[in-house]
């Protein structure tokens, strides 16, 4: 195992030691030609205090045992793996595994990470956390840890996903965070990234910016992964307690990429474990309106790092468009770029009609009822199973829990709630 | 010698300071900017930022994203921006241009391309915001192929390593942001622009600009103490957005605020 796959919990499976490991990203956060730091000077040193701040505590036992903790007690983990034999039979193809990060505290993997990150805002000496969010889990999971832990907290977030998500907003609001209304650009996600960086330049000496995806300058991409690989640990542990063998595909929806990150990050080295990343079709690619950033994009600079982005012919950054306000995001993690290009994972789009009849399949016959985010996901699953076969085993992230999107659902569905 | 070069060393021989004045290229419409440049440079601009817009300006206020925003309605492009340059150039072979805006519009179209482009219009040097002197090798290299100066920022933030590196691997001038935050800010505190100066000058003997939150005649004279430029965008970009309107009144307006300053900044070059 080299030194960089070690990440912030000590691992439980480490892959054959005969394998050549997995070793990215380098010391300045590339991984290949993607990641980097590309920020304004003023940025510049507030970041590489971050880098030798989580380089510090990200192996040291007495930050670890808390997050550990803190996970177990306060997150709720570990998270189950469950199996859909329902769902599976129905689709007629591959066992078919739910990782079940929909029953964390707060209700999605947003706070695995959150809970780390505020750790080491605290370990810093910050004592106001800034944050985006575009679904508003990211927003939740941070103002949850804020109220926590007893930091401020500023949450920015565009006014269309305000819309889309008053659930969200009015939780956040009553765990004490302020909740900025972004009014530039396409009003979600990528202006409220923009904003909080603005925050964060202004701010420098006091704010920690939680960053919610594994995207951003240098060091977010690496420890939002390490934090939220937490998820694929766990279920390569259950898994290989469960059938005695690792599964044969992964499948995770992929906006900016976190809960992807997490899950595929601890399998990377396991050549024979597929991996598969869905993004957001929207209306369809042919439309234009989508969120389908690796299926569709190019590369380019946008947040702080080198990766694949939606733009036009002349580098400005396009307006997407997903049903969920958490794919709905023109950029991606720089290792996911890293990945697709390396041919380790492959990037498949799902349209949101898709997604829905996923998220009412899974409703229905497991009684669980998915984030729209993550119905992307399943929705590949189901295309993915009977191709796969009865032998195989996937296993799905479920990422989040469908409540805040049910007026979504309702509305789409031509239902006043 | 190169024309930033020049400029300063004409400045200096005359006992003042460089002005130097930002706005966005195609803002509030192309029609406007050339004639905007040259009106600029006859109200007492020494040397000329020229904005390329950018769909998400993440180091700019709301004053200037909005000029951003409003380009970015009428299409301009990085190639348009281009040919502003070169048909202001027809007529002002002596003020500097920099182009100054973020990484992605130049990525897209590459860095050679871009360098070699840009030199052929007549720009002067470039700043890119958002890339920092470590990402920059294969750029810096294209822009000195061809004769182009890269201008790095230097902040509040910036340790001494950061000021030797970035006076290293930068030419033309270094542009000290005079404030924590966006541009267009209002807390700029003179005194401490003036200590970080003198660390910057131990390690470098480039020009040094300061600009961020420079939007009054007192201000500009006061920074013109002891900086070699002071740089005003907001303020400029500011009133344009105002008379969005009645764009007929910027070619006055605009240019007269910018003289305000010009004659603010040479009473205290002649003092000195």
């Amino acid at each position: 195992m080299s030194r960089s796959r070690r990440s912030a919990v000590p691992e439980q499976q480490a892959p054959s030691a005969s394998r050549a490991g997995y070793a990215l990203p380098d010391e300045r956060g590339h991984f290949g030609p993607y990641g980097g730091i590309f920020v304004a000077e003023t940025l510049m040193q507030p970041l590489l205090e971050l880098r030798e701040a989580y380089a510090r505590y990200r192996t040291d036992p007495d930050f670890l045992a808390q997050l550990e903790q803190d996970l177990r007690t306060f997150a709720g983990r570990p998270s189950p793996l469950y199996f859909a034999q329902r769902w599976s039979q129905r689709l007629g193809g591959a066992r078919i595994y739910l990782k079940r990060e929909d029953l964390n505290h707060t209700g999605a993997h947003k706070i695995n990470n959150t809970v780390g990150q505020a750790l080491l805002a605290r370990r810093m000496g910050k004592t106001r956390i800034i944050a985006e969010t575009g679904a508003g889990q990211h927003g939740v999971a941070t103002a949850t840890v804020a109220a926590r832990f007893g930091l401020q907290c500023v949450v920015y977030m565009g006014t269309q996903d305000i819309e889309r998500q008053a659930i969200n907003v009015y939780r956040m609001k009553l765990l004490g965070a302020e909740v900025v209304p972004v009014e530039s650009g396409s009003r979600t996600l990528k202006d409220a990234l923009t904003e909080a960086m603005r925050d964060w330049v202004t701010n420098v000496d006091d704010t920690f910016y939680i960053i919610g995806s594994v995207a951003g300058p240098h060091p977010y991409p690496v420890m939002v992964r390490d934090f939220q690989s937490v998820i694929g640990r766990e279920a390569r542990e259950q898994m290989l307690a469960e059938e005695g063998r690792l599964p044969d595909a992964l499948v995770a929806c992929v906006g900016g990429g976190s809960n992807a990150m997490g899950l595929f990050y601890p399998f990377i080295d396991d050549g024979d474990v597929r991996l598969y990343g869905v993004e957001a079709a929207g209306e369809g690619l042919a439309s234009g309106h989508h969120a389908a950033t690796l299926c569709a994009g190019e590369p380019g600079v946008l947040h702080g790092s080198r990766s694949y982005l939606l733009e036009t012919p002349n580098g400005q950054i396009v307006e997407t468009h997903s049903i969920s306000a958490g794919l709905d995001y023109p950029g991606v993690g720089p290792e996911h770029a890293w990945l697709k290009d390396s041919g380790r994972a492959r990037y498949v789009a799902v349209a949101d009609e898709e997604a829905l009849a996923a998220f009412h399949d899974l409703t229905r016959t497991e009684g669980i009822m998915p984030a729209l985010e993550t119905a992307h996901a399943l929705a590949y699953a189901t295309t993915l199973a009977p191709e796969l076969g009865r032998e195989r085993i996937i296993v799905v992230n479920l990422s989040g829990r469908g409540d805040k999107d049910i007026h979504t659902v309702a509305t789409r569905g031509g239902i006043t709630i | 010698m190169s024309r930033i070069e020049q400029t300063f060393e004409s400045l200096k021989n005359r006992g003042r300071k460089a002005l130097v004045s930002f706005v966005t290229a195609g803002d509030p419409q192309p029609a406007i900017t050339v004639p905007l440049l040259h009106a600029l440079v006859e109200a007492g601009a020494d040397l000329l930022e020229l904005g390329v817009p950018f769909s998400d300006p993440m180091a700019d206020g709301p004053v200037i994203q909005r000029a951003s925003e409003r380009a970015l309605r009428n299409h301009v492009t990085l190639r348009d921006v281009l040919r502003m340059v070169e048909e202001f150039r027809a007529t002002d072979q002596d003020t500097p241009i920099v182009l100054m805006g973020y990484l992605n519009p130049i990525e897209v179209m590459g860095y050679a391309v871009f360098a070699q482009a840009a030199a052929k219009a007549g720009a002067d040097g470039v700043i890119t915001i958002d890339m920092p002197p470590e990402e920059a090798n294969g750029f810096i290299a294209a822009l000195r192929d061809n004769g182009i100066d890269p201008i790095f920022l230097l902040s509040p933030t910036s340790s001494a390593e950061r000021i030797k590196l970035i006076a290293h691997a930068g030419s033309g001038f270094i542009y000290y942001v005079s404030l924590r935050g966006v541009t267009g800010a209002a807390n700029l505190d003179v005194e401490a622009v003036g200590e970080k100066l003198k660390a910057i000058r131990a390690q470098t003997t480039l020009p040094v600009g300061v600009g961020f939150g420079i939007n009054s005649p007192e201000t500009a004279a006061a920074i013109a103490g002891f900086a070699d430029a002071v740089v005003v965008g907001s303020a400029l970009v500011k009133r344009i957005g105002d008379l969005a309107a009645e764009q007929e009144k910027i070619l006055t307006d605009v240019p007269g605020f910018l003289a305000r300053l010009r004659s603010a900044m040479d009473q205290v070059g002649a003092a000195a």
